[in-house]
């Protein structure tokens, strides 16, 4: 018997989970705001559905001055005027960091999997795997926790493969989102988004039999539907990064 | 509340998309399902906007209604209407005068209940979008009907109505077998396919990737038999009609072949009289 409203009363009101929420990362290499305004701007514009109220968090791991205090407060109106929703601040420098505070911004700690990425040599090796690549924390076994989906992903639904790779043995439709901490691998045609590497995974792919995508994305790197016609439309087709290039590649 | 009799089938007919056929469907189905000698009961969920009744003639009975019943302002028997045309059937009728949020969900758990105990098949015509209303109609179903146009946004909205019932069904909820799912193909226009200007049957198959219960023609006889009052699948003259028909004897697991689904070729008197099938 569903619970009555008077009974739902008399219980707690909230509750915390823990849960890994996808989010967009802008990588700052240097701060000026007039050329900040300008590239944001042009981004923008080549997907303004992408962007419209997109909750972002700054990324300071590649910051040039890495210690002298930034101006979150103007970022953040900058951020807004193009109509994105700056939510945080990724750093561990302790000068950012209550320079964020101040402006009144989230501080999240950089992940292990950047900092890694940042430490290697810019060519990566051959794709290791997912799970240690991703890894989040050392006290945790090394288990790849892949996630297998084997009915259609639907308009209007979002499946997430926290820290492994994401398999789909179904089509995923236009309107539906995927994510992956690591790869992703579409056994049917893939017309949503795909974002793989969310956590920043440069070696990361996403593999589809039939590429129809609204967007594909890599550790950040996208590209939308008008950029992925051409030879590889509605082929079976891989996405990566070469450097910071995402490039597809027939299969 | 677990439900006593598990002998009958819910079968919810949606789309999320308004103005597609679920009413005209709906209607059908039903008729096509006490026709045959099956005890069948339709709801309407669609609360505020009630059209069901128009459509099976039956809107001059309506006494008491869904959510009198949910309030217990009625008990079902007072509520329920017999078909004018078929034996075995009857209509629980939407209210005009509420809001949707008048269908709560124990309430109608309730009810199903009840109709479940009577009948054998429960037919739900579900109110277009996918809020309150729409959720109610398809929570509690073991078997969808998603009634499609041949274009995209129809498509699109049957897409995440197939979402919504693989996640927020009972059934999914709580960990059943999942909602069994059909495709209804409605309004369906084989020249404006051939011209381009609609999808085909293969594209929405393949966009969907249901299984295929029917294709029901574009046609003039459906909006002769609903300014009527009569269901068109009484009209077995009709290519709607009898699409319908095939769709309710697939509904039932038997083998039919599609029709309807190519350009018809102009016969004599066609031809010289201009006149139309
Ligand atoms: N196969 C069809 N051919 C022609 N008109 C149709 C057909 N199916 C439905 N219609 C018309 O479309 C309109 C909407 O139908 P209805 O069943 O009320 O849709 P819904 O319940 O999805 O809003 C009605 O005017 C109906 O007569
Ligand atoms: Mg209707």
């Amino acid at each position: 018997m569903p619970q009555a409203t008077a009974d739902l009363f008399s219980s707690p009101c909230l509750q915390f989970k823990g849960s890994m929420v996808p989010l967009t990362t802008l990588e700052l290499l240097y701060f000026e705001p007039d050329k900040f305004s300008e590239e944001l701007r042009e981004k923008v514009k080549q997907a303004p559905n992408l962007f419209h109220n997109l909750p972002i968090v700054v990324g300071l791991e590649k910051l040039a001055e890495a210690h002298s205090p930034l101006d979150f407060s103007l970022i953040q109106t900058l951020c807004e005027q193009e109509g994105i929703r700056l939510i945080g601040v990724r750093t561990d420098a302790p000068e950012q960091t209550s320079a964020a505070q101040t402006a009144g911004l989230a501080v999240f700690q950089p992940s292990r999997g950047t900092r890694n990425a940042e430490a290697e040599t810019p060519v990566q090796e051959p794709a290791p795997s997912a799970a240690t690549e991703t890894g989040r924390d050392e006290a945790q076994p090394q288990r790849v926790a892949n996630r297998v989906i084997t009915t259609p992903v639907r308009s209007g639904q979002q499946v997430y493969a926290p820290g492994g790779d994401l398999i789909v043995l179904a089509p995923v439709s236009a309107g539906a989102e995927i994510l992956a901490d690591g790869n992703i691998h579409v056994y049917a045609p893939l017309r949503g988004r795909a974002l793989a590497g969310v956590q920043g995974n440069a070696s990361a792919r996403i593999f589809c039999q039939s590429l129809e995508a609204e967007l594909v994305s890599v550790a950040g790197q996208y590209k939308i539907s008008e950029d992925l016609q051409g030879e590889h439309w509605k082929q079976a087709a891989q996405i990566c990064l070469d450097g910071e290039k995402l490039t597809i590649k027939a299969m | 509340m677990e439900r006593v009799t598990k002998l009958s089938k819910i079968i919810v007919i949606t789309s999320g998309k308004g103005g597609v056929g679920k009413t005209t469907t709906s209607a059908s189905i039903a008729s096509g399902l006490s026709k045959l000698g099956h005890k069948t009961v339709v709801i309407d969920f669609d609360v505020g906007l009630r059209n069901l009744d128009l459509i099976l003639n039956c809107e001059r009975r309506v006494v008491y209604d869904f959510v009198n019943v949910i309030n217990n302002e009625a008990s079902l028997n007072q509520a329920l209407i017999k078909d004018k045309y078929t034996e075995n059937m009857s209509i629980l009728p939407a209210s005009q005068t509420r809001d949707k949020e008048a269908l709560s969900k124990e309430g109608v758990e309730r009810v199903l209940n009840e109709l479940s105990e009577t009948f054998e098949y429960i037919i739900c015509d579900s109110p277009a979008g996918i809020e309150h209303g729409a959720m109610m109609a398809l929570y509690y179903a073991d078997e969808a009907v998603v009634v499609t146009n041949p274009e995209v946004s129809s498509v699109r909205d049957s897409d995440r109505i197939l979402g919504i019932l693989h996640s927020k069904s009972r059934r999914a909820e709580m960990g059943l077998d999942p909602v069994k799912e059909h495709l209804l193909l409605t309004r369906y226009n084989p020249e404006r396919v051939q011209n381009g200007e609609m999808l085909s049957v293969q594209d929405v198959e393949e966009i969907l990737a249901v299984p295929l219960l029917g294709v029901i023609p574009e046609s003039k006889s459906v909006l002769t038999a609903s300014n009527q009052g009569v269901p068109v699948i009484h009209d077995q003259q009709s290519d709607a009609g009898q699409a319908y028909a095939d769709a309710v004897a697939r509904l039932l697991g038997e083998d039919r072949e599609h029709r309807f689904l190519d350009v018809q070729k102009k016969g004599f008197f066609q031809r010289v009289f201009g006149g139309k099938a």
